[in-house]
């Protein structure tokens, strides 16, 4: 287990992980990366609808966005998949795998009906999604650590 | 997708054709961010601070109505303003609506 990511005085972030977390958060980013371009149900929860009840207007943000939104998500991934490992993260890769972390977790938490109620009651081992739900429980520790490092910096109050 | 460098500081550009402006109002747009149950609450404080330039004590504020009241009202402005908020706000994973006031 990692102690989580420490900002560095010369402005980056330390982020130890094991061999196996480097290797399961390189395998979920590639799996997300593949996904991001489909139209895979889970995947609509990184899109939302900007209007909710004008389809013509949403047809427009939609064209006028989606290559932005898709874009901007594949390189966050690639950045967790090929910097995650590293050790250290520079201010900017730290940036893009927070967003990364967060996708992840977004699709993750609607494949598995993830509630505020299941997150404040815990998950039983014998719940027949324990593994992922336990993916997604490490996922969400990783991503607070890293939310914390980077406010840190941020300006005061 | 550097949410909140990137993505969020190179702004996403929204051109519209001057015809779909023929029956807007003067009334502003607001921007609307909904509760979900993923988004992690110091994310969003961050979001929020990092996108708008708010505070952490107002960022914090606004978090908090959107957990505890559902939703609340991040930005308002023209509908090219909102259009843009919205757009970085999808780009952070955040759930965010836009509707005239």
């Amino acid at each position: 287990m990692t102690h989580g990511v420490q900002p560095l005085p010369d402005g980056s972030y330390a982020l130890e992980l094991e061999p196996h977390e480097t290797e399961l958060l390189r395998s979920l980013a590639a799996e997300l990366e593949a996904l991001v371009e489909t139209e895979d149900a889970v995947v609509a929860r990184l899109f939302p609808s900007a209007y909710r009840d004008d389809p013509e207007a949403e047809r427009e943000y939609h064209r006028l966005v989606r290559h932005t939104l898709v874009s901007g998500r594949l390189e966050a991934l690639h950045v967790l998949r090929t910097r995650a490992g590293a050790g250290l993260l520079s201010h900017s890769d730290a940036e893009a795998c927070c967003s990364a972390l967060n996708d992840l977790r977004l699709v993750l938490g609607e494949r598995l009906g993830v509630t505020e109620e299941l997150y404040e009651r815990g998950i039983e081992s014998a719940h027949p999604d324990a593994f992922q739900l336990s993916v997604y429980g490490w996922l969400t520790w990783l991503q607070a650590s890293l939310v914390d490092a980077l406010a840190s910096r941020h300006q005061p109050s | 997708m550097r949410v909140v460098s990137q993505t969020i500081e190179a702004p996403v550009r929204v051109e519209r054709p001057e015809t779909r402006d023929r029956n807007s109002t003067d009334r502003p747009w607001i921007v609307i961010v909904w509760n979900d149950p993923v988004n992690l609450m110091t994310y969003v404080t961050l979001v929020l601070q990092r996108l708008f330039g708010y505070n952490r004590r107002k960022a914090e504020k606004l978090m908090l109505q959107v957990h505890n009241e559902g939703k609340a009202i991040v930005s308002n402005g023209t509908r090219e303003k909102a259009e843009h908020d919205v757009a970085r706000l999808h780009a952070a994973g955040l759930w965010a609506t836009m509707q005239q006031d």
